[in-house]
């Protein structure tokens, strides 16, 4: 760094001295604050700007020390949009939602007329089929996650600890190719699976055994292929951050393998499945369109407000903020365990 | 900190302010009777706008893609220079919810879909002088109840039909007669049955009912009072216990009866035909209890931005020649005349569905949107709404 470049027109002598202890140290990361360390010996020259001409030669100048000055104008600057996107278009459609959810209909157009009712909250508390589908519905979004959380272990380990270079980089592929296909395209070749004499039948035929059919199981085994991507992963990338010879340590001790695994490596490991669950949990507990191709006449929560939208927008709603009352919590007991931290 | 104690409440105080500003307009109420907004008709057709934006059912707007035989677009594309957008509609509540958007000119309603439509305002009355075709319409569409209010004309028929019977006949050896197999809790085809996904499959367990439970007293499926309804709901839910599938994506109904998901249930016959034409095993019946049906007809947005091209395809699917290829390719009964003559092909047609026989179609109870008012004349009883029968679905499928 030359002295000229500390001393560009317009810097503010006093902003030398502006900035507080607790500042320059929140700030110490930002370039212009490096001026601040500059050695005395440029305070020799800083009386250069007011001889060079006009300070206030444009108006990027005159924002910029206008911002310097006021750190707070800064941040809020910085943060403003990104601001916005969260709380207008993010939490303000949900703010949205939840007032619908007061709302009701025409009973013969189906138009939506806005005035205040806890009719809808009434009929999802006293009509049973309501509960019925939402504990249906968080009951499959935990199978989905124990199920997926079960895959990644054995499949982590070995990508990890076993493999061998090319192998691993090729069950990474694998794990993340489906990816990379549409979500529609997946969900329509499970049905074909799952048909009656299609491939699935097919393959248990020889063992006088036969698909589960559309149904329950059919989606949970859907689901979890579908998003059994994003617990794989980071599960995966914690194992490899293990050392290995907290293994090592591990047999010398005496160990099994799956002490090990169940002493040291599940511990170690927990972050990385509560990260992947908040995915597969509530990933799964909004799906609903799995459940309509292969769910048979299972209703889930997603399902019950797609059928609602359309004749019952407020209804829908207040059905709507029922899956993320259950994912805060989710996210509550999730951060109780610390394991939110590591994100 | 402070910034972080202020914000919910901030959040709360906007939200009551909101909450308060809603209540106040919420004085307008509808009333028993049906109110219908005054809304202007076209006078002329102008210059083509260049597109047109269309919601219909599977297989009223085709142009070759599903079925290289099943073309009528190219055509008008050709001739009006007007390029169609067509969105598929599952079940006439969508198609209500998506005209309510106004992004589309058009929407192939049926009867339950319409009267909600003409009383929301969200279709405009149509000059009938600007639709040259719609002097051959046959005399039992015209002025429907669900497409003609107050003197006014809302729709321009297309055709009508019945939900039939469809079955799988790898699965089902002899030909049903009765609905009864898809409805009784011992029924050999549990768990291969399939069911339409829509409130308004209550009217069929209702048409069920009439014949089997006449002690009830449903003369009318879409006029149910409080215990006719419960019924119609019990009858439902054994229903439920057999059901394999429910439907209402036309295309999901195909892969589930011809695959043999499903060995039979309620259909279309556009769902039966596109089957046969992969070579599916399927057939269909109008079984001896009579069925639901539906008739549509075009309607044309209040707020359409196309007007023009809409009423040119107004015309053109209501021409003999379009009419019969739509009505051919979805199976039912056109609403054209003349498209029941011309070639041995058409002729045939008209006479499996029974273009023109008025005492066929009494056996077929229209699609019609459920209302306080009992529809079947008795004015002492207080019937369920459209609203009640929503819910009463999702208690079905539980």
């Amino acid at each position: 760094m030359t002295p000229k470049h500390h001393l560009a027109p317009g810097f503010p002598p006093f902003a030398f001295f502006a900035p507080t202890s607790k500042e320059d140290r929140r700030d110490s990361s930002a370039p212009a604050m490096t001026a601040l360390k500059t050695p005395p010996d440029t305070a020799v020259t800083r009386t250069i700007p007011t001889t060079q001409g006009p300070r206030n030669s444009s108006l990027a100048d005159k924002i910029s020390r206008y911002l310097y000055i006021r750190p707070k104008v800064r941040v809020t600057g910085l943060l403003l949009l990104p601001l916005l996107w969260l709380g207008v278009l993010y939490l303000g459609s949900l703010a949205l939602l939840f007032i619908t959810a007061f709302w009701t209909t025409d009973s013969f157009t189906s138009k939506v007329i806005p005035a205040f009712t806890l009719e809808n909250f009434t009929e999802i508390l006293t009509q049973p089929a309501y509960q019925a589908t939402a504990l249906r519905t968080i009951g499959i979004a935990l199978a989905v996650t124990v199920l997926s959380a079960a895959l990644a272990l054995p499949l982590g380990l070995y990508m990890a600890k076993v493999a061998s270079p090319k192998m691993r980089a090729l069950l990474a592929i694998g794990i993340t190719l489906p990816l990379w296909a549409g979500y529609l395209v997946k969900v329509f070749s499970w049905r074909i699976i799952f048909s009656t004499g299609g491939p699935l039948d097919w393959l248990l035929a020889p063992f006088g055994a036969s698909g589960p059919g559309y149904g329950t199981t059919a989606l949970v085994i859907t689901l979890t292929y579908q998003w059994f991507p994003y617990m794989a992963v980071p599960v995966y990338s914690a194992f490899r951050q293990i050392p290995v010879n907290l293994f090592d340590a591990s047999s010398d001790l005496g160990a099994k393998s799956w002490a090990t695994v169940r002493t040291i490596a599940i511990p170690l490991l927990k972050p990385a499945f509560i990260a992947g669950s908040i995915f597969t949990f509530s990933l799964s507990l909004g799906d609903y369109i799995a459940a309509q191709f292969v769910g048979g006449k299972t209703q889930v929560i997603g399902t019950v407000i797609a059928s609602n939208i359309n004749l019952n927008p407020p209804l829908a709603a207040a059905f709507g903020i029922v899956p993320i009352i259950v994912v805060v919590i989710y996210l509550f007991l999730a951060r109780k365990t610390g394991a939110l931290k590591a994100l | 900190m402070k910034i972080t104690k202020a914000l919910p409440l901030a959040a709360l105080a906007s939200l009551s302010l909101v909450l308060a500003a809603c209540g106040g307009g919420a004085g307008a109420s509808t009333g028993g009777g049906i109110q219908v907004p005054d809304l202007p008709t076209a006078t002329e057709v102008g210059e083509s706008e260049g597109q047109v934006n269309i919601i219909a059912w599977a297989g009223f707007v085709e142009d070759g893609s599903t079925n290289p035989n099943a073309d009528w677009v190219s055509a008008f594309e050709k001739e009006t220079s007007c390029t169609v957008n067509r969105k598929v509609g599952a079940t006439s509540d969508e198609m209500v919810q998506l005209m309510r958007g106004g992004e589309y000119d058009l929407v192939s309603a049926s009867g339950d879909a319409s009267l909600r439509l003409i009383a929301g305002g969200d279709v405009a009355p149509v000059n009938t002088e600007l639709i040259p075709n719609f002097g051959n319409i046959v005399d039992g569409l015209k002025g429907q109840i669900y497409d003609n209010l107050n003197g006014k004309t809302y729709g321009v028929p297309i055709g009508r039909g019945a939900n039939v019977l469809m079955y799988n006949t790898d699965l089902v050896k002899e030909a049903p007669t009765s609905w009864a197999d898809t409805w009784a809790a011992d029924s050999p085809y549990k768990g291969s049955i399939m069911a339409y996904d829509s409130p308004i499959f209550i009217a069929d367990a209702a048409v069920q009912l009439m014949a089997t439970q006449p002690d009830l007293g449903i003369t009318n499926p879409y006029a149910l009072d409080k215990d006719q309804l419960a019924a119609a709901v019990e009858l439902l839910k054994t229903q439920n216990t057999v059901v394999g599938e429910y439907w209402n994506d036309a295309l999901k109904a195909v892969s589930s009866i011809s695959s043999g998901t499903s060995a039979l249930g309620t259909g279309w016959q556009v769902v039966v035909n596109l089957a046969q034409a992969d070579g599916g095993k399927v057939e269909s019946v109008l079984p001896k209890e009579g069925a639901t049906g539906w008739s549509d007809t075009w309607m044309i947005s209040a707020k359409s931005k196309n007007p023009n091209c809409a009423y040119k395809w107004m015309d053109w699917a209501s021409s003999a020649d379009v009419n019969a290829k739509i009505a051919q390719n979805f199976g039912m009964a056109p609403a054209n005349k003349l498209a029941c003559e011309g070639s041995k092909e058409n002729e045939t047609h008209c006479e499996t569905f029974h273009a023109t026989d008025e005492d066929y179609y009494k056996q077929v109870w229209m699609w019609t949107t459920p209302v306080e008012q009992c529809i079947d004349g008795r004015t002492e009883a207080t019937c369920t709404n459209y609203q009640e029968w929503t819910k009463a679905w999702t208690e079905v499928k539980g």
